[in-house]
């Protein structure tokens, strides 16, 4: 069997890939396998980012198992979970908010992780910002506290209370 | 200013080859996705709704201080040609996929250096970058970010406390933040290390694309290096991550090319003196080859073999003999044997001064 790629040369590299089910097997010689390398990124190829996706949304072997039908869609933008699943895209921000469920071992399987601690908007973002600051000076509040500092911590608790007013 | 400045100019601040750094990393990138409430996302909007989106964009860009002060400008694709929207891929301004449509809603906001860019209605609403020269990650951050606070001023983002900033693929979710850096590694290829190193990269959370990002080639030994996880880290962790993996790879480039120097030297001149030989003699040359020799006088020039061509005059010329950029040169639109030989003449002219 000669190379797929140069078919010059002797295969020596036999490839099986599974998606979805599906099987693909790629039969190189090693000049050639060595050029794609760990990253196969060929366009013509069903190993393709969006296919990629969609196994992440389900489940990767039994997809077609398990009942998506009857998700209802998204009242802001008319998108269900099925077609999420296919193009591996969310319709709108309330996406989120809707398949909160659904998308949750998703995200957990990509980024190993669901909770963002990085920037917040401070317009979008006031309430969040408020209450991360509420959580900073309840912290503060608890080592004042222990460690015997009741003034400070009456000014701390001035302070929580302050907050407090702001964020109901 | 004006975009087709930009564009037209064979020179942006990415291609500086005197950064820290600069002679591996090439540049360094930081990328900010942002999307609006409860407008559909991109890939769902029709020629309404995208008319409206942009409306609500522009509203809040003219409000920015770096638009009052003239100092970035927006266009829309219906403005600017194939070719055009081709050279922005070509200078990495915007990405392949957005330059396929000539939609008036879509489109990108440019600064005069070309330092500064945000894609309008892409996968994202908006994808705010900076790009800059060697590595400057954090640099680069702070000017996305600066950037991402004025429109934030204006904007109602999509923004959830638990999953972050919003976005249209779940893999950007969180920070919205993509870090990367694209890195010259010829040394490592020559040796056979490359793949083996790229796969230790893999595991510590970076992923390995082509000189144009997503699903294109490695070509001409550059490979750029991002971060795959975009959640549960802040922009800071991630900035840092990637640094300190680049500043790796450059070490362990740097070592090759030395033990290459003790080890190889005829070798390594002869395959570089070859490669300057058929640049300057060849009179049809496809984008491939002419990549990988000039990756290789690329070496020659970093290691002291070849004089009389700076760095930045290579990096405008990895560019420059793209086909969008050659037939601009041309002006006409050739097909490949003519943008063969056109880019042989333009590899020529600029390669005079070497010694």
């Amino acid at each position: 069997m000669y190379c797929e790629e140069c078919k010059q040369k002797p295969a020596a590299v036999h490839l099986t890939q599974v998606f979805n089910g599906n099987i693909i097997q790629s039969h190189l010689c090693e000049e050639c396998a060595a050029k794609k390398g760990g990253f196969i990124f060929d366009p013509g190829n069903k190993f393709s980012i969006p296919n990629l996706l969609s196994s992440i949304f389900g489940s990767g072997y039994n997809m077609d198992l398990t009942p998506v039908a009857e998700t209802p869609s998204c009242p802001n933008c008319g998108i269900n979970y099925k077609n999420i699943r296919e193009t591996g895209k969310l319709g709108c921000s309330e996406c989120y908010r809707i398949y909160e469920q659904e998308l949750e071992p998703t995200l957990r399987r990509i980024h190993g992780n669901s909770q963002h601690i990085g920037k917040i908007p401070s317009r979008g973002g006031e309430k969040v910002l408020l209450r991360k600051q509420m959580e900073d000076l309840k912290a503060q509040l608890q080592e004042a506290v222990n460690m015997e500092e009741y003034e400070k911590a009456a000014g701390i608790r001035d302070s929580i209370k302050e907050l407090e007013t702001k964020l109901a | 200013m004006n975009v087709k400045d930009v564009i037209y100019n064979n020179f942006v601040t990415w291609m500086d080859g005197d950064a820290e750094n600069g002679d591996i990393v090439i540049s360094s990138r930081i990328r900010l996705a942002r999307n609006l409430r409860e407008i559909p996302f991109p890939h769902l909007l029709d020629q309404a709704k995208g008319e409206d989106c942009l409306k609500i964009i522009k509203g809040a860009w003219q409000e920015s201080p770096a638009y009052q002060q003239g100092q970035m400008e927006l266009e829309t694709f219906d403005h600017l040609s194939s070719l055009d929207r081709q050279m922005l891929v070509e200078k990495h301004l915007i990405s392949p996929g957005h330059a396929e449509t000539n939609s008036s809603f879509r489109g990108v906001v440019l600064n005069q250096d070309g330092s500064l860019s945000t894609m309008i209605n892409e996968e994202d609403h908006l994808r705010i970058q900076c790009l800059l020269p060697g590595l400057q990650l954090d640099e680069c951050y702070t000017l996305a970010q600066g950037l991402d606070d004025e429109l934030e001023s204006q904007l109602e983002y999509a923004f959830d406390e638990r999953r972050g900033y919003l976005t249209a693929c779940p893999t950007n979710v969180g920070t919205g933040l993509r870090a990367s850096v694209m890195l010259h590694l010829p040394a490592m290829q020559m040796t056979g290390q490359t793949n083996q190193i790229l796969q230790n990269i893999g595991q510590l959370g970076m992923t390995v694309r082509g000189l144009y990002g997503e699903g294109t080639e490695v070509a001409g030994n550059f490979f750029q290096m991002s971060n795959q996880i975009t959640m549960g880290q802040t922009e800071e962790e991630i900035c840092t991550h990637l640094r300190a993996i680049t500043v790796q790879l450059v070490e362990q480039e740097r070592l090759l090319r030395e033990r290459l120097q003790v080890d190889l030297k005829y070798q390594l001149e002869d395959k570089i003196g070859r490669a300057y030989g058929i640049l300057s003699h060849a009179r049809i040359i496809n984008s491939n080859e002419a990549l990988s020799l000039l990756s290789d006088v690329r070496l020659g020039i970093d290691m002291g073999i070849l004089q009389g061509i700076k760095p930045n005059d290579l990096n405008e010329l990895v560019v420059a003999i793209r086909p969008a950029h050659l037939q601009k040169r041309a002006e006409e639109e050739m097909d490949a044997t003519g943008r063969d030989i056109k880019r042989a003449q333009v590899i020529q002219e600029k390669l005079q001064g070497i010694q």
